[in-house]
Parts: C-alpha cells; structure tokens; sequence
C-alpha cells in the first residue's frame, strides 16, 4: 500500500509540475468551484464563463479549476494551493469562500483574487456580484400571476444576503400584482445536495404550494414541479431541459463578459481592486425565455425586465415595511446598495422567522 | 393522497438509500473489515445505474448495472486489503475519493439527461389495503429488495450455519482459521455484499429518489450509513429503525419549516443526526450486549501464514 501511495504521490507531483511547466510563458488565470461544474446550476454558470474567457483570450491566458472544493478550512487549502502553482489570478466563486480568500490573499500579495458575491475586500481582492434579486423580482410577478392558490415555495440556501434579498424581491414582485401572496420558505441548510432540495420540494408542494422557486443549485426541484405538474423558476443556468413544461423562466448569471473585462486589465496591468455590482443592464443577469404562460403574463414580465433594465423601476422602492411592520422606506425611497448587500431582514409579509 | 401519506411516501424514499448502505456495511464489518468506502460505491452505483438506464432504456438493467457496480469496485478494496493487507481506513477513504473522481468521469456525458424513473409495481390484494396498501405495496423493487435484504441478512447472521462463520470470522479471525474457515475468502465475499448493497442504494439514488445524474449527488449518504451500523450496534433491525428515524426526522423537519414553526432552521437541519444518535444510544446502551455485537477482530488485518 505504501508503494501504491507513493507511486499516486508521484505521478501527481509530474503532473502538477508538468502542467505548471508548460503555463511558463502563458499568465494562469484560476477558479475555485464550490460544486461540480457541470452541476446544471450555479457552479456550472462559472464554468461556462470560464470557457468562454479561455477561448476569447486563448494566445494570452490558460485557466485551471477546482470543483466540488467545500466552503470552509478545506477552501483555504485549495485557494493556497492554486496561489502556489503560479496562478496570478483567481477567482472564487461562492460566498462561503470569502474569509479564506481574504487570509490567502494576506499571504500572496502579488496574487490578484476576484471573490464572487461577498464583501470583504483587500488591496489585491475585489468582489463582485450580480444583482440576482431584479430577475426575482420578474420571477415574483410572475409567480402572482400564474398561481391559483397565491402562495409560492421556496427553497433556499443558507440565510446570507444575497439569498434573503432574493426572498424579499420574490415577494415584493408577487405582491405588486397580488397583494394576498404568499411565500412559503424552507431552508435546506445545503448549496448542492439534489436529494434533500428534491425532498424540499415535495415538502412544499404536498402542503399547497402551486409554483416553486428555488436558491439552491442542482435541477432536481424543477425536476419534482414537472413530476408532480407544477410550474417552477430556474436557477443561475437555464433548466428548461429538467422541466420542458415546468420551466417559467430562469435567472442565469453570465459570468463571461465581466471574466474576461476582468482578465484584460490583468494582462494589461491595470487590475485594481473594485467592488462590481451589476445586473440586468449589463447582462450578467439574464433572464431564459418566458415559457408556459400566457401572454399577458409573459408581456407584463418583459415590460417589467425592459423597466428595470432602464433604471425606471428598481426592486426595492418604498413604500416598503419590515417583516415587523415598522418602516423600512419611505414613498419613492430607494434602498442604497450598502443595505442590501448586509440584508439581514425580511419585507413585511414574508411568513418565515429568518434564521439568524 | 392525505399529507401524511404523502409525508410518509418521501420518508420511504429518504430512507431506503441509508438502510440499503449500512445493511451491506453491517456484513462487511460482521466479518471484520471495515470499509469506508461506502460513498465511494454508492456513487459508482448511482452513475453506473444512470448511464446503463439511458443506454439500455430499462432501469431494471440499470439497477442490476448499479449491483454489479459496486460489487466490483469494492473488490478493489478487498484486494488492497485483503490480498495485500493494506491499512483498511486509508484504503476505504482513497476508495470513495476514487469513487467521487470516477464517477464524475463516467457521468460526464450523462450530465442534465432527463432519468427514466423506475416504476412502482403495486402488489396484488395487498396494494388495495386502507392506508398501508399505497405506502407499503405500491412502491418501487429495489424499496421491496432492501425489506427482503434486512429480513435475510438477519437470518443469515443469526440463523444459518454461514453466518455464524462469518461472525466468528469477524469476532477472531485466528480462531476462525484454526477451524478451518477460509477467512479471506468469507471476507472477500462479505465486502462485495456491502459492495453489492451500496450499488443498489446509489442506483435508488439515481434512478427513484431524483432520477438524474449529478455529480457527487450522494451527498455524503455514504457516511450516514456508515455511522447508522456503528450506532445501530451491528444490529440490521436496528438499523433499519434508525435510517428510518433519520430520514423520518429530516423530512419532518422540512414540514416544519414550510408550515412555519419559527424553530431555527440550523436547529432542525441538526436535528435528523440528534435524534438518531440519542434514540440509537438508548436502545444500544446496554454496555455488555454492545461488546457481544461489535466484532472484536474489526479493522485488523489478517495474515493466514502468521
């Protein structure tokens, strides 16, 4: 057994070391993937950016990934690991990375780190993120229209900003067409694990809820709406081929535009660090087509897309309570990105207690 | 459908993939070798069962695609370890790390397929009971194969002559080969066993749980059941009592939280593992029968020469 270990240690050595031998002359450009990368969700949206990076500046860069790579002390070995191999810069690409990129980073200053959907930044770590929460918005109205029974399921991730400003947007979208809506909200404490986002999903639709929306990343939610013929919401890529008459629409993340804005100011020496928030507009964002509905509806979700992607309509105006029913913001208010990005409470009418 | 039927249905489908690993595992570790690989096999199985399903358009070939599976690869396992008596944990972990990394290459083609889910067969008479007919008898083949498994693996182990060879393998290898009981090849037969049911938890996992194929999609079921046989003290009705606890208490707690009981949900994520571990310590108290049920030869490797 020692031998075969040593003989797998070696060959991974030659390996390791071959594949750095020939990025000499090309830079390194690297990513760190909380799933897999052909997840059909979230991770798989990244990867795809990647590719398309690879390809648009072939002859400048090479990229590496690591996949499946869990959040937490096992993330900050994998971001070291890539910053000794010689990448010059990396991307990691979910929230729960955000503390270890920032301590890798402490350690190699001449590393440029990009850090997907968090908020701590450094001089050689910049954040960006996608405003999620406007193609929710479109999701939530929607999802008002098309349910009959007027409340929704949603199986989300963890309690992080990002997820709940989803959660709030949803709601507020619905209630814009239907003041009654309801949310109902099932953590399954989990980004990847199909079995319990499926076993989500059955919990939600066996107690009434007619269209499901989803913050996790595999397919299998989709999968169950279409089982038990229900209309469901994608997420980060296009699920259309889980649900072919589930799917209503999807919010997918396009990464590529940004990786390879990004990566040019790398090779040209000009990357500092920024903290990047775009959404719809600039076409991180996008929405897959509106399928199976009507129309009206399909129409209203594209005056809706075209409003927000103007500026005209921004998802989080007042009048707008707390889950408790004090102010939040006033008539024509809107939120400043400060308390969005550290959204820690629900919009009044959610029925859930946010975990904290 | 009631929503307790309803409830019910998607525990037996929770549960069944957890009591399938930890039976083959409890057969594994009664004859004295502990496999940690049990991720590893699953997973083979789910993939191996998925691409044979697509290819062949029958998941019963998918499933018995799964068995075979896992079978196979954990005679990688029994000949590191057995055969060249190689450190059973380190080999067990490179097993479900191979495992993981494999099965992502065999599933690359495979990814964002639509699965052909198995389908129930609904036991004549039987189905047609008030309430159980519809849980019990209306559901998939591998659900009824893991009932048949734990009702013939409790008679093998405690009523038949093989068994008991086995647990004598498992209980003191060196006196089981001075009574003249092949002790490698008892074990290589108890680990394809364990090998065996992982592939089929993994083809349920892939072909009725979410008919899919994704990568890493056990999601650490593997280690679930490794840790039910522990607490279940090698016991196989225990243990199904536990994976059914387990999977009882996490849809449960998904109920819960879409009812909106305003309980954390970190609590109730928490809870399945809780529950299963205090209600498995209190049936296995008992410190004495629990010595009796662990096999005291577990993890050693065994040099018939010596």
């Amino acid at each position: 057994m020692k031998k075969i270990i040593f003989a797998l240690a070696t060959t991974a050595a030659v390996l390791g070391f071959s594949a750095q031998a020939s990025a000499q002359e090309k830079a390194k450009v690297c990513f760190v993937y909380v799933g897999s990368k052909t997840d059909g969700g979230w991770t798989q949206a990244h990867d795809i950016g990647r590719q398309e990076l690879e390809t648009a500046l072939a002859d400048k860069i090479e990229t590496q990934f690591l996949e499946n790579v869990p959040e937490g002390p096992d993330a900050e070995r994998a971001i070291e690991r890539l910053a000794r191999s010689g990448c010059g810069l990396i991307f990691t690409t979910s929230f729960g990375f955000m503390d270890q990129t920032v301590k890798v980073a402490a350690k190699f200053p001449d590393v440029k780190f990009e850090h997907a959907t968090g908020y701590k930044a450094a001089p050689n770590v910049a954040t960006y993120n996608s405003r999620f929460y406007e193609g929710r918005y479109i999701s939530g109205q929607i999802a008002g229209k098309m349910s009959t029974k007027g409340v929704a399921g949603y199986i989300a991730s963890f309690p992080i900003p990002e997820v709940v400003q989803g959660i709030n947007a949803f709601l507020l979208g619905a209630r814009s067409v239907n003041p009654d809506f309801k949310i109902k909200v099932v953590w399954a404490n989990t980004w990847f694990d199909p079995g319990k986002e499926a076993d989500a999903a059955k919990a939600l639709i066996d107690q009434g809820v007619d269209i499901l929306t989803q913050h996790t990343d595999t397919t299998a939610p989709m999968q169950v709406a279409a089982e038990r013929g229900i209309k469901a919401f994608g997420q980060a890529s296009d699920m259309i081929k889980a649900g072919p008459e589930t799917q209503l629409t999807a919010i997918v993340d396009t990464w590529a535009p940004y990786y390879i804005k990004r990566t040019q100011a790398f090779l040209d020496g000009k990357w500092e660090t920024t903290s990047s928030w775009d959404g719809l507009k600039d076409g991180i964002l996008t929405m897959a087509p509106y399928t199976n509905m009507p129309d009206d509806v399909k129409a209203m979700a594209e005056e809706t897309q075209k409003k927000i992607e103007s500026g005209e309509l921004k998802p989080f105006t007042g009048p707008i309570n707390k889950q408790d029913g004090t102010e939040w913001l006033a008539a024509g208010v809107s939120s400043d990105d400060g308390t969005l990005l550290g959204m820690n409470f629900y919009v009044e009418g959610v029925d859930d207690k946010l975990p904290q | 459908m009631s929503i307790v039927e309803a409830i019910l249905l998607t525990i037996i489908t929770a549960s069944t993939p957890l009591v399938l690993a930890a039976l083959g595992e409890l057969v594994t570790e009664r004859s004295g070798v502990l496999n940690l690989g049990v991720e590893g096999m699953m997973i083979m199985g789910a993939v191996c069962a998925f691409a044979a399903t697509q290819m062949s358009g029958s998941p019963y070939i998918g499933i018995l695609a799964g068995i075979a599976s896992g079978a196979l690869f954990s005679l990688l396992f029994g000949f590191l370890t057995l055969t060249l008596v190689a450190n059973q944990v380190a080999t067990g972990l490179a097993l479900t790390i191979l495992g993981l990394g494999v099965s992502g290459m065999i599933g690359e083609g495979f990814v964002g397929m639509s699965g052909i889910k198995l389908q129930p067969i609904a036991i004549p008479l039987l189905s047609d009971l008030p309430y159980i007919g519809s849980l019990l008898f209306r559901q998939d083949i591998i659900f009824y194969l893991s009932i048949a498994l734990v009702v013939g693996v409790n008679w093998f182990l405690f009523k038949s002559r093989a068994g008991l060879r086995l647990r004598s393998v498992g209980d003191s290898h060196a006196s089981a080969h001075a009574l003249g009981i092949n002790v490698i090849r008892t074990r290589y037969l108890a680990v394809m066993f364990g090998g065996a049911c992982a592939g089929l938890a993994g083809a349920q996992l892939s072909l009725v749980y979410t008919p899919q194929w994704v990568e890493n999609m056990s999601a650490g079921r593997g280690w679930i059941a490794l840790a039910l046989v522990v607490f279940a003290s090698w016991r196989p009705w225990r243990l199904v009592a536990g994976g059914y606890l387990f999977g009882a208490v996490s849809i449960s707690q998904l109920h819960a939280q879409a009812f909106g009981i305003g309980i954390p949900s970190q609590v109730l994520s928490a809870l399945p593992y809780l529950a299963t571990v205090v209600v498995l310590i209190l049936i296995s108290h008992n410190r004495r029968t629990t010595l009796i049920n662990t096999p005291a030869s577990l993890g050693k490797p065994f040099v018939p020469d010596r």
